[in-house]
C-alpha cells in the first residue's frame, strides 16, 4: 500500500518535470527555430484547420499557430521567471531582516507587505501602464511586486522556526550578529522551501501573464503571447475554435505541469530541517 | 496462578533485513506493573507498540499476543480499534503531541469514551470527570475546560493517564512516561500510576530506560538489549545481585556514582554574577497601565571559580534558562552585573565582548536541534573561531578541529562527516568539542545529559571529568535531575521561583539539606536499593 503510495507521487512529480521541461524547452528552441516566422502574415493560409502542413492551424492573418504557441511560451516563461526573480531577490532578504531583527523593524515589513497584498495586481498593472505605457517589462515589475511580499512571507516564518534551534544560539555564542547567521545558517535551509514557493509562483506567474496580455497590458504585437492569442480567438470561436483551444490549452498544461512538480518538490523536501 | 492478562510468544519485529526485536517472550499478570528496560534502540518501543499492533508500516512482525486469552496478532485494524483504548491504554513520552492542542481537555477524555460506547454527552462529561479526578486533577478550577497549552508538563501527562483509564482497560502500556518531566512531578506520576494499578487491579508495562524508575514502581523487570530479554526477575532480587553483564552495566549507570573526588575550588573567580534580575514582559492586559512584567531570575548570585564544577538545579519554571541566557549574554539582564574572568561581560560590546566570549561556551540540550543539518562536522566545531581576531586557516584550522575531536573520544576522520550520521550520544561528543575549541575558562551545560538514556549519560559524565581534570576547565552545569549533579558538581546552588534557596559543597548540601525545597527534592528523587 506504502509502496503504491511512493510510485503514484512519484510518478506525478516526473510527469510534471517533463511537462515543465517541454514549455521551457519550447521556449529556448523558439528562439533559434520556429516551423513557420509568425510575423509574416500570408493572408492566403488564413484559418486553416489543424493539418499535416500546420499541426495546430493558421489564424485570421495566416500565422503558423504552432509557431506563436512557441513564441508564447517565451514571453510566458520569460515574464514569469523574471518576475520571480524580482520576488526572491527583494522578498527573501526582507523576510530574514524581519525574523532577525523582530520588533518594530519586523512589524514594519509585515505591515508594508500587507499594504502591497491589499493591492489587487490588475489595477498595478493598469496604473504602469497608463504611466510608462504597456509592455512585458511593466507586466514583469507589476507581477514581481506582488511576489515580494510573499517570498518575503514564507521566509520569515520559515526563519523564525529556525531562529528557535539551538544552533541559532550557538551561532550567537560564537558571536555571531543575526544578520549573519542569518545568511550563513537560515538562507542555506530554506532553500528547499524557497524552491517549492518558487515553483509555486511561476505557475502563478504563468496565468498573471496570460491575464495581463489577454487585456493587452503585457507583451505588445508583433511579439506573440497566449493571453493575446485567446483574446483574439474570441471573436472567431464558432468559425476557427481551434484557434483558442491551443492557447487555452497551453496554459492549462503548463500551470498543471508546474504545480505537479511544486508539489512533488514539497514532498521530497518534507518540512525545512 | 491465574491464567496472564498479556502473554506475549516468540515475538519478533524487523525493519528491512535488520532485526529489532528477536525472538521475545512475556507475561504480565493482573495488578502486576512489569518494568521493561533498555538502553535506547534496544527495541523496547517497539515492544509495546507490537502489543497494540501500532508498528509502523515498514515493519514487519511474527509471533502472537495474546490479551486475556483472545489472540490480537492478526486482527484487523478495524477490530483493533475497538481494543485499543477499551482493552490496552497507552501514556506516551511527550504529553504535549498526545493531546490535541485544540481541544478542551474534558472532550478529549470523553472522546475516548464515546468511540467505544454510546453513551450520552453528559454521561462521557462525568466519566471524564472521575477520570481526571483519579488523576489527579480535580481540585483544579475548571479542569474540564482547559486546553492543554494551559497545563504544565506533569498535568498534561495526568491527562495523558486520565485518557488511557478512563474505559478501565485491563492493561496499560507506558512508554517513559516521566522522562520528560521534572523530578518532583515525576515521583508524582509514578505514585498515580502505582495507586491505579493497585486500586483497579490492572496489569502495567512501564517502558524506560532508568532502572531508578523501575526500582520505584515494578513488581518484575525483564531487562532488554539488541531486540532480545537477557534477563528478567522480581525487581528486588534482580536489583541486588544481576546476572547479566548488560543488567549489572544498567544498574552501574542509573546509580551515577561520582565521577571524580571533589576538588577544592581555586582562589581566583572566572565567572562571577551578582545580583542578576531577568524580567519578561508580558500582554498588556488594561489600556491605561502596562501589565507587571514576568520576573524569571528575582537577584540572582552564584560564583564559578577556576577548574570548579559548579551545578545549578531547579525544576521546568525555576529561572535556570533564563539565568544561564544572561550569564552567557544571549539576553540583557534587568538588574546586576556578570563578570567573567573579573572585567564586565554583561555590558561589553565589539571587540571586547568577542574576547570574553571565548572565556565561555556553551553546551545545549538537544543534540539533533544543536547543529545545522548542512554543515560538516569541522566547519560546526570550528564555528567559534570567528571570535578570533585571526581565525586560523585550512589546514591549521583542520588540525585543531581534530584535536578536540580526538579528547571527546571521536576521530579526526569525523570532521568531513554531516550531523545526522551519529547518534545521540555522538552528537553531545561533537557539541563539547565545539565548546572546547577556543580553550574556554567555563563551559556552561544546559541540561546536556537529559535526552539521552542512562549509558550514554555515564559515559558523557566520565568525559566531562576526565576533561576538567586535564584541562582544568570550570563547569556551570545547569540541570533539574540531582543525581547528575551529584555526580559531577563540586559545588551547588538551588533555584526555586527565580531565586537561589540554597548552595553549598555538594555533599554537605546533599547529606543535610537546610532549605524545604532541596528536602522535597531529594525526597523525590528515584533511588535504587543499596547493596
Amino acid at each position: 500500500m506504502k509502496r503504491m503510495n511512493m510510485d503514484s507521487r512519484s510518478t506525478a512529480f516526473i510527469a510534471g518535470a517533463v511537462i515543465t521541461a517541454l514549455f521551457v524547452g519550447m521556449a529556448l528552441l523558439a528562439q533559434y527555430w520556429t516551423p513557420f516566422d509568425p510575423r509574416v502574415l500570408l493572408i492566403v493560409d488564413k484559418l486553416q484547420a489543424p493539418n499535416a502542413h500546420h499541426w495546430f492551424g493558421t489564424d485570421q492573418l495566416g500565422r503558423d499557430v504552432l509557431s506563436m504557441i512557441m513564441l508564447g511560451a517565451q514571453t510566458s516563461v520569460g515574464v514569469a521567471a523574471l518576475s520571480v526573480a524580482i520576488g526572491v531577490f527583494v522578498g527573501v532578504p526582507l523576510g530574514l531582516f524581519a525574523a532577525a531583527r523582530r520588533g518594530a523593524i519586523d512589524e514594519l515589513v509585515m505591515r508594508g507587505n500587507d499594504l502591497i497584498f491589499a493591492f489587487p495586481a490588475l489595477l498595478l498593472a493598469i496604473l504602469m501602464t497608463a504611466v510608462f505605457g504597456p509592455g512585458a517589462v511593466n507586466a514583469i515589475i507589476a507581477i514581481g511586486i506582488f511576489n515580494i511580499p510573499v517570498f518575503a512571507r514564507v521566509t520569515r516564518a520559515g526563519a523564525l522556526q529556525l531562529w528557535t534551534r539551538d544552533y541559532a544560539l550557538a551561532a550567537r555564542v560564537a558571536g555571531k550578529g543575526p544578520l549573519r547567521i542569518s545568511w550563513e545558517h537560515m538562507l542555506p535551509n530554506l532553500v528547499g522551501l524557497l524552491v517549492v514557493q518558487g515553483t509555486i509562483q511561476f505557475s502563478l506567474g504563468v496565468i498573471a501573464e496570460a491575464g495581463l496580455s489577454y487585456v493587452g497590458l503585457s507583451a505588445q504585437p508583433p511579439t506573440p503571447s497566449w493571453g493575446r492569442m485567446l483574446n483574439e480567438a474570441q471573436t472567431l470561436t464558432a468559425l476557427a475554435p481551434y484557434l483558442a483551444l491551443f492557447p487555452g490549452f497551453a496554459v492549462l498544461l503548463f500551470v498543471l505541469g508546474l504545480n505537479l512538480l511544486g508539489e512533488g518538490l514539497r514532498r521530497r523536501a518534507g518540512r525545512p530541517s | 496462578m491465574t491464567a496472564p492478562l498479556l502473554e506475549i510468544e516468540d515475538l519478533c519485529v524487523g525493519i528491512g533485513a535488520t532485526g529489532i526485536v528477536k525472538n521475545l517472550s512475556l507475561e504480565v499478570h493482573a495488578g502486576e506493573i512489569l518494568g521493561l528496560v533498555g538502553a535506547s534502540g534496544s527495541g523496547k518501543s517497539m515492544t509495546a507498540l507490537a502489543v497494540m499492533q501500532l508498528l509502523p508500516e515498514s515493519a514487519a512482525m511474527t509471533g502472537t499476543v495474546r490479551l486475556r486469552g483472545e489472540t490480537l496478532t492478526g486482527k484487523t485494524d478495524v477490530q483493533m480499534q475497538s481494543i485499543r483504548g477499551r482493552d490496552v491504554g497507552m501514556v506516551f513520552q511527550e504529553p504535549m503531541s498526545a493531546l490535541n492542542p485544540l481541544m478542551r481537555i474534558g472532550d478529549q477524555v470523553a472522546e475516548t469514551l464515546r468511540l467505544h460506547r454510546s453513551v450520552s454527552a453528559l454521561a462521557a462529561r462525568s466519566a471524564a470527570r472521575e477520570a481526571l479526578d483519579l488523576a489527579g486533577l480535580s481540585g483544579e478550577q475548571g479542569a474540564l475546560d482547559r486546553f492543554p497549552y494551559e497545563l504544565s508538563g506533569g498535568q498534561r501527562q495526568r491527562v495523558a493517564i486520565a485518557m488511557a483509564v478512563v474505559m478501565s482497560p485491563p492493561l496499560l502500556i507506558a512508554d517513559e512516561p516521566t522522562t520528560a518531566l521534572d523530578v518532583i512531578t515525576q515521583a508524582q506520576v509514578l505514585l498515580l500510576l502505582r495507586e491505579l494499578v493497585r486500586a483497579r487491579t490492572m496489569g502495567l508495562v512501564l517502558v524506560t530506560h532508568d532502572l531508578a524508575v523501575i526500582a520505584q514502581l515494578a513488581d518484575r523487570v525483564a531487562v532488554m538489549h539488541q531486540g532480545e530479554i537477557v534477563e528478567q526477575g522480581a525487581t528486588t532480587e534482580l536489583l541486588r545481585a544481576p546476572r547479566h553483564a548488560y543488567t549489572a552495566a544498567l544498574l552501574a549507570a542509573a546509580a551515577l556514582k561520582p565521577k571524580r573526588a571533589v576538588r577544592r575550588a581555586g582562589s581566583s573567580e572566572v565567572l562571577q554574577a551578582s545580583g542578576i534580575i531577568r524580567e519578561y514582559p508580558r500582554r498588556r492586559r488594561s489600556l491605561w497601565r502596562a501589565a507587571a512584567p514576568l520576573r524569571a531570575v528575582d537577584g540572582v548570585s552564584l560564583s564559578v571559580h577556576a577548574g570548579e564544577t559548579v551545578g545549578l538545579v531547579g525544576e521546568s519554571g525555576s529561572g535556570k534558562s533564563s539565568l544561564l541566557k544572561v550569564i552567557l549574554a544571549l539576553e540583557r539582564s534587568q538588574g546586576g552585573q556578570v563578570r567573567l574572568l573579573g572585567e564586565e561581560f554583561s555590558n561589553a560590546t565589539g571587540a571586547n565582548l568577542h574576547r570574553l566570549r571565548r572565556a565561555i561556551q556553551v553546551v545545549f540540550q538537544d543534540p539533533y536541534g544543536s547543529f545545522d543539518p548542512k554543515w560538516t562536522v569541522e566547519r560546526l566545531i570550528a564555528e567559534p573561531f570567528f571570535l578570533l581576531n585571526a581565525p586560523p586557516l585550512a589546514a591549521e584550522r583542520r588540525r585543531k578541529v581534530a584535536i578536540v575531536l580526538e579528547q571527546v573520544g571521536l576521530s579526526a576522520a569525523d570532521a568531513q562527516r554531516l550531523p545526522h550520521e551519529f547518534s545521540g550520544g555522538e552528537r553531545q561528543r561533537i557539541a563539547i568539542a565545539r565548546a572546547l575549541i577556543t580553550e574556554p575558562a567555563v563551559i556552561a551545560f544546559d541540561e546536556a545529559v537529559s535526552a539521552l538514556d542512562v549509558l550514554l549519560r555515564e559515559q558523557i559524565l566520565e568525559l566531562l571529568a576526565q576533561l576538567a581534570d586535564r584541562l582544568k576547565v570550570a563547569y556551570l552545569f545547569v540541570s533539574h535531575d540531582l543525581l547528575v549533579i551529584r555526580a559531577i558538581a563540586d559545588r551547588v546552588y538551588v533555584m526555586q521561583g527565580g531565586r537561589i534557596v540554597e548552595e553549598g559543597p555538594t555533599e554537605s548540601v546533599f547529606a543535610s539539606p537546610r532549605h524545604d525545597y532541596t528536602k522535597a527534592l531529594i525526597a523525590a528523587t528515584p533511588k535504587l536499593p543499596v547493596n
